[in-house]
């Protein structure tokens, strides 16, 4: 956290910026990695925000919250009703969602944050669970159930009508015009989440960025210092909530419908595991690990015995049959094996993540470069004398 | 007495209070004098940790007064209330934030002073916090930790970490600093630092109350003790008459020690 102060105006700039690049040319280097289609890279996108937002909890107050797909899929409902019911433009809809997850967020959190540690968990695992239920079945009105909820073409919307807007076709997000499906859509992603990015940079430079970090660290201290830890604690949980909730937004933008299994305990682990994957606590980690799962799902997932026969081609067949026997199980259905196995590595040799591992290799080139210059000066000087 | 009524910081008349059956404080009268460090000192298991908890309304006193500039601190505060009125307090194992940096550590009680107990500034980068960054500087420079100060504060020595908790609380100018076993645990170097420390802070004419075991820390220091028995006061004076004191001697020092 050393960065806080030390970090210069001019280098968070610097970072943004290349986190912008990096973000809007994903359709160029995502096509290296076989992931440069607009389904996955709005996947990256919209994960990462979750990501971010759930670090700004987890990370920065060591709160691990094991319910926030509840906001995830508040955001995709309200989402769809704006849809439904005011207008297919985007805009509207992804504000009323974070308005909404807001509310809903602070609901929980004002309950859940009376405990800490293990309970406080358990309390948010409840709430989630709660909410999914409720989605699944006693508020079908609203959530349509088990179906999911759907734009049709017969809803009111009535901004749309009032404006004259008619649609042909199935209904689909807009933005003033632009369809947001494909690459469009992707776009719209990315720079929620670039704006998702530069907030919760403000909020890691921030005193009170600061004051979190101090409450995860020691909070008998906070308390003496003349903190109320409670009202923090509460601000951070609302803010991740609403990013989960923008979230849960865009994932409906990009495909307008929701379902209640957005909200189930599975979803709430999964943003977990990208915080941890990624590293706790840093500004890049959490979309790293978000990138990272969600590149595994989709493409490891798509490799079968076929596709891995066709890699082995070259081989004698006696070989690739035993490298297909031998590797099949762990891609294809079996991605989560790898992805377990991944997981259990980083934690063990990494704990703080795939961010601390860049930062060690990072250290190293500098520290080889640092010696090889020197070493190189010092040549020079033998040569001159 | 009622011309000095107006001098007394922390003023305790008649508190009782009792875990089950167990008396850990009984009928205690102490009045803290502005500007005077007054110690409280008793063997092991007298209450001394009980009667600073129960000042700072940390417990909840059974019966008696406990009036702390106008508010009576029986109510049973929150810690956070009893800060922001204007006590800070210094713990038997040195409190700080180890993984934030040392200058990050002097900084938040700064804001705690300036912003009080709760204030959600987002957008304001800590770069900009200038004053209290020079202020912190300030208080760093005269303990000469200003050069560590981007270290992280868990990398500290302990006498190191007991300077730091006190810069801590120093940066909030409190009413009223209590020192709970302030040498606790410390090699005798470090003790030595630790009361030239303290020293320098009571020329500075803060009020403070401190517990402590160690006799050598007490008689440099203190303006007046108190000496605590089975949760009794048995005797209260200047440190020379309590070196006298048979009743103390009896209580505290052993009978034929010193």
């Amino acid at each position: 956290m050393k960065s806080i102060v030390l970090s210069t105006k001019k280098r968070d700039y610097t970072t943004l910026l290349v986190f912008a690049v990096i973000v809007f040319t994903a359709p160029l280097w995502g096509k290296i990695i076989g992931a440069g289609y607009p389904d996955l890279l709005q996947k990256f996108a919209i994960f990462g925000l979750f990501a971010i937002g759930y670090n700004i909890l987890f990370g920065l107050t060591g709160y691990l919250s094991f319910g926030h797909a509840a906001f995830l899929g508040v955001g995709s409902y309200v989402t769809v009703w704006s849809f439904k019911l005011l207008t297919m433009n985007a805009i509207p809809a992804v504000l009323l969602a974070i308005v909404f997850s807001g509310v809903f967020a602070l609901l929980i959190g004002f309950l859940s944050l009376r405990r800490s540690g293990i309970y406080f968990s358990i309390l948010t695992l409840a709430f989630a669970q709660m909410s999914y239920n409720l989605a699944y079945s006693v508020l079908t009105p609203i959530t349509n159930g088990e179906t999911g909820l759907r734009v049709l073409t017969s809803d009111p919307r009535v901004v749309d009508t009032a404006l004259g807007y008619t649609i042909e076709g199935s209904p689909l997000a807009t933005l003033f015009g632009t369809t947001l499906t494909g690459y469009p859509g992707f776009y719209f992603c990315a720079v929620v989440l670039v704006l998702g990015f530069w907030l919760s940079l403000k909020i890691f430079r921030s005193p009170f960025g600061m004051k979190l970090v101090a409450i995860k660290t020691n909070q008998t201290r906070m308390e003496y210092t003349g903190f109320n830890h409670r009202p923090y604690l509460l601000c951070a949980f609302v803010i991740s909530g609403m990013y989960a909730g923008l979230a849960g937004g865009l994932l409906a933008v990009v495909d307008p419908l929701a379902g209640a299994e957005r909200m189930q305990w599975t979803a709430s682990g999964e943003v977990v595991l990208m915080t941890i994957l990624g590293g706790v606590g840093t500004l890049f980690g959490p979309i790293i690990g978000a990138a990272t799962i969600k590149y595994f799902e989709n493409i490891f997932s798509g490799i079968g015995d076929t596709a891995l026969a066709e890699i082995f081609s070259f081989l004698p067949d006696a070989v690739s049959n035993l490298l297909i026997t031998i590797i099949s199980p762990f891609v294809g259905s079996g991605w989560h094996l790898t992805l377990g196995i991944l997981f259990m590595l980083i934690i063990i040799f990494l704990p703080g993540g795939m961010s601390q591992g860049f930062q060690k290799i990072a250290d190293k080139i500098k520290q080889k470069n640092k010696k090889s210059s020197t070493s190189e000066v010092k040549l020079e000087k033998d040569g001159i004398a | 007495m009622s011309t000095a009524q107006s001098n007394i910081v922390l003023d305790i008349t008649g508190v009782n209070k009792s875990f089950g059956g167990l008396q850990a404080l009984s009928d205690i009268n102490l009045q803290i004098e502005e500007g005077k460090t007054h110690a409280i000192i008793g063997p092991n298991g007298a209450g001394k940790s009980t009667l600073l908890n129960t000042c700072i309304g940390l417990l909840k006193a059974d019966s008696g007064t406990i009036n702390f500039g106008g508010n009576d601190l029986t109510h049973g505060f929150q810690p956070h209330d009893i800060n922001q009125m204007g006590i800070s307090r210094v713990f038997q194992t040195p409190q700080i934030f180890p993984d934030l940096t040392i200058l990050q550590n002097v900084m938040i009680p700064a804001f705690a002073k300036r912003d009080g107990a709760f204030k959600l500034n987002l957008f304001k980068s800590l770069r900009d916090e200038k004053e209290i960054e020079a202020e912190a500087l300030h208080l760093l420079e005269d303990l000469a930790m200003a050069d560590q100060r981007f270290n992280n504060a868990g990398s500290l020595s302990r006498g190191n970490k007991r300077r730091l908790e006190l810069a801590m609380c120093l940066i909030q100018h409190p009413k009223l600093l209590l020192l709970d076993e302030p040498t606790a645990g410390m090699a005798r170097h470090d003790t030595n630092q630790t009361i030239d420390l303290l020293i320098k802070i009571k020329e500075s004419g803060m009020t403070k109350v401190i517990i402590e075991h160690d006799m050598h820390v007490v008689f440099s220091l203190a303006d007046k003790i108190s000496v605590l028995a089975q949760g009794a006061i048995i005797a209260e004076g200047e440190p020379d008459e309590i070196k006298g004191h048979p009743k103390v001697r009896e209580a505290y020092l052993g009978s034929a020690e010193v």
